[in-house]
């Protein structure tokens, strides 16, 4: 079993807690599809999202370049990281360099994919992620489960007793918003003590060298105004040639990530603010490998809305945790294997290939065929478990050949309904554990049929 | 809207029947209704014998080079047929859709032959099925058939709906589609993904089953007789009261009594 299959068989233990929590998801996934049919255009937004992503990536050396020269034009500090290490370092010099040793993130995935916090808090620095669900994973020692909803696996009466342990909140409250007003006290004091703000980036424009952060709390802006310093950390691919390209992104974003219209807070930073610095660090991290492979190329159009997750009839009934991954579902999925072939080698298969996600994703990635890909590579490269390719061997050989495939079907039909049910679902008998196999007929289709045909 | 043109006249469609492998094998009657059903709608039905497999358990378990020998199979035993017809949504994907990598250009001398025998009856012979079946029926979408051959409008797609299954099925007397709470979620089977996420799917086909419950269905038909082994898998486990039926047996039948 893969580490995947094996998490999601523990997680689907608890039945009424991953009903619940795939009843929750879906839920969002409802509301995507409310406010998406809103729009008439909804199916040309994604056309078009699509193809400015494509043409962006077709030449991401000369966009970033043109990014770079209109950030640094602002006033900005542009920085290059080939991969995790090299961000990690970059960022712990910015900050070591001007003496911080309190810094307030807002949400950036990039960074929980570099493993950032752990690096900076060994390094003496204290980090406080300051939106809400990445707060409540971090107070509960935990990672994401969600890229859009980072706490969307817990319960609101287990982030009160967290609250209670941690915020000193009275025992047994669960009232979302008097948690949150628990949090956002707590936030405060965390904001106006910090030196140095970091923040993600949805959009950053090659045209205009602005950066674009998206949020719904607020906590960006407040990181990024109170602290002199920011600094924001972007992968290589979240470059749009235009500024009047955000009219088609910030559409779809929204609405595909949780059914708003918009994002509470859409915020452009130009360069620094009057007397502070603005550090902008662009990492790779394996994006240029999976851009030079024409068949998942398209996975680095992703501008994280998080709706192939909540679509994901797997994903809902396995939960987030369940890949081992920053990025779950089915992006995650596709993206994971480019990183660490060996270690994420079952992802793909995490999958019924239902091809959902492709249908909901905004920039229309065609996620379910770069899962498919992804067997077969990974499978070609030697990857797959031993006992999987033997399977396919046997079957291949089995069904390359008209008589021994009807020898075989004939033997399941005439054998297995004679053989002890002990035998039949035994441990081996995968089908089995939870189902119970077809019943046989006595005989094929093609007997009957040639049958037919006699008078 | 204009009545269709009339592509065809009775008598003059000839089609070879694609029988998907663990039909052959497991459900004869899947077979014998699709014939059935084209031949009460005037095609000429065939079933060519070399037939077996389309390859897809193989290159869906990643295994292209196991899966290239059956594409290559596939190709050889149908290549010379006007029209291929299939009851299952994702075979007929399968080869119209994945034997490019394993088919190179040769790929293309299957262009336009093969088809859902859904697809084929509505798209082709423009059959209008008429008959009476009194049931309340939930219609389990098969994802291949609805988003990879597009037979119908996902849930998730912004578009005017259409479904072909379901406008085949509207000239049934007393039969009546139930309301689904989730119209288009996959019930889990996903081939070798019914093996390696054993949990998950079993999870996924009992939540399937449930929301056909508890619309008040007593049958559950689809185009893929592969969500239905699995669905039928774990209603026979619980023991519960529902029936599944292929489309072309749902539609076998109701026409048998017109």
């Amino acid at each position: 079993m893969s580490a995947h299959a094996e998490r999601a068989a523990l997680f689907l233990v608890d039945q009424p807690r991953s009903a619940w929590h795939d009843q929750a998801v879906w839920w969002v996934r409802q509301k995507r599809d409310r406010a998406a049919s809103a729009l008439p255009e909804w199916e040309e937004l994604r056309d078009q999202a699509s193809r400015i992503k494509a043409h962006a990536l077709s030449r991401l050396a000369d966009y970033l370049e043109e990014f770079e020269r209109n950030a640094t034009r602002w006033g900005a500090r542009v920085h290059w990281a080939r991969d995790a290490e090299e961000h990690n370092r970059i960022v712990h010099g910015i900050l070591a360099e001007r003496g911080v040793t309190r810094l307030v993130k807002s949400k950036s995935m990039l960074t929980e994919e570099c493993h950032l916090n752990p690096y900076l808090i060994a390094r003496g620095i204290e980090v406080i992620d300051t939106d809400l669900g990445e707060r409540i994973v971090q107070l509960a020692k935990e990672s994401p489960s969600h890229i859009v909803m980072p706490a969307i696996h817990k319960k609101k009466e287990e982030i009160g007793d967290l609250f209670h342990d941690k915020l000193g909140t009275p025992a047994g409250l669960s009232d979302p918003a008097k948690l949150t007003e628990a949090a956002r006290a707590h936030l405060r004091e965390k904001f106006l003590a910090a030196q140095a703000g970091l923040t993600g980036v949805n959009f950053a424009i090659a045209e205009t060298g602005g950066v674009v952060v998206c949020t719904n709390e607020g906590n960006a802006d407040l990181g990024a105004s109170l602290p002199s310093l920011h600094v924001a950390c972007m992968g290589v691919e979240k470059i749009v040639p235009r500024a009047k390209d955000l009219g088609v992104f910030l559409r779809l974003l929204a609405r595909s990530a949780t059914g708003q219209s918009v994002t509470a807070y859409t915020s452009h930073f130009h360069g620094p603010k009057p007397g502070g610095e603005l550090h902008i660090v662009i990492v790779d991290h394996g994006r240029s490998k999976l851009l030079a492979r024409e068949e998942f190329r398209r996975s680095l159009q992703c501008i994280r809305c998080g709706a192939c997750m909540n679509t994901c009839p797997v994903y809902r009934r396995s939960g987030g945790h369940s890949y081992g991954v920053t990025v779950p579902g089915p992006i995650g999925s596709v993206l994971a294997p480019s990183v660490d072939p060996r270690k994420h080698a079952g992802l793909p298969f995490a999958s019924s290939l239902c091809g959902s996600c492709t249908d909901v994703c905004p920039v229309k990635i065609d996620l379910h065929h770069q899962l498919l890909a992804w067997r077969s590579e990974l499978s070609r490269e030697g990857f797959a478990p031993r006992r999987k390719r033997l399977a396919a061997k046997i079957g291949a050989l089995v069904l390359g050949s008209t008589w021994l495939y009807r020898l075989s079907g004939w033997l399941a039909r005439r054998v297995v309904p004679r053989l002890p049910r002990a035998l039949v679902y035994s441990r081996l008998n995968a089908w089995g554990r939870g189902r119970e196999l077809p019943e046989m007929p006595r005989d094929s289709f093609r007997a009957q049929w040639r049958r037919r045909g006699q008078p | 809207m204009a009545p269709a043109p009339v592509l065809w006249y009775p008598g003059e469609v000839d089609a070879a029947l694609f029988v998907p492998c663990y039909v052959d094998q497991f459900y004869p009657r899947v077979g014998l209704a699709a014939a059935e059903v084209l031949e009460r709608h005037g095609v000429r039905v065939t079933f060519p014998e070399d037939q077996t497999c389309c390859g897809q358990p193989m290159a869906n378990a990643g295994s292209l080079e196991a899966a290239r020998p059956l594409a290559e199979k596939f190709l050889r035993v149908f290549r010379e047929h006007r029209y291929v017809v299939c009851p299952s949504g994702s075979c007929t994907s399968m080869v119209r859709n994945h034997y490019g990598p394993l088919l190179g250009d040769r790929a293309g001398e299957l262009h336009g032959k093969v088809f859902e025998l859904c697809e084929f009856l509505h798209d082709v012979v423009q059959a209008r099925p008429r008959g009476r079946f009194a049931a309340r029926v939930g219609l389990h979408q098969s994802c291949h058939g609805l988003r990879e051959l597009r037979l119908g409008t996902g849930s998730e797609r912004i578009l005017p709906g259409r479904d072909k299954v379901r406008e085949l099925l509207s000239g049934i007397e007393e039969l009546e589609l139930v309301q689904l709470q989730r119209p288009d979620e996959c019930c889990g089977f996903g081939g070798t993904f019914a093996i390696d996420e054993e949990a998950v799917s079993c999870r996924m086909g009992r939540d399937r089953i449930a929301d056909h419950e508890h619309a008040g269905a007593d049958v559950i038909t689809a185009g893929d007789m592969s969500c239905l082994m699995h669905l039928q898998g774990l209603i026979r486990r619980d023991r519960k009261p529902l029936r599944v039926l292929h489309v072309a047996e749902l539609l076998a039948e109701a026409e048998a009594r017109t």
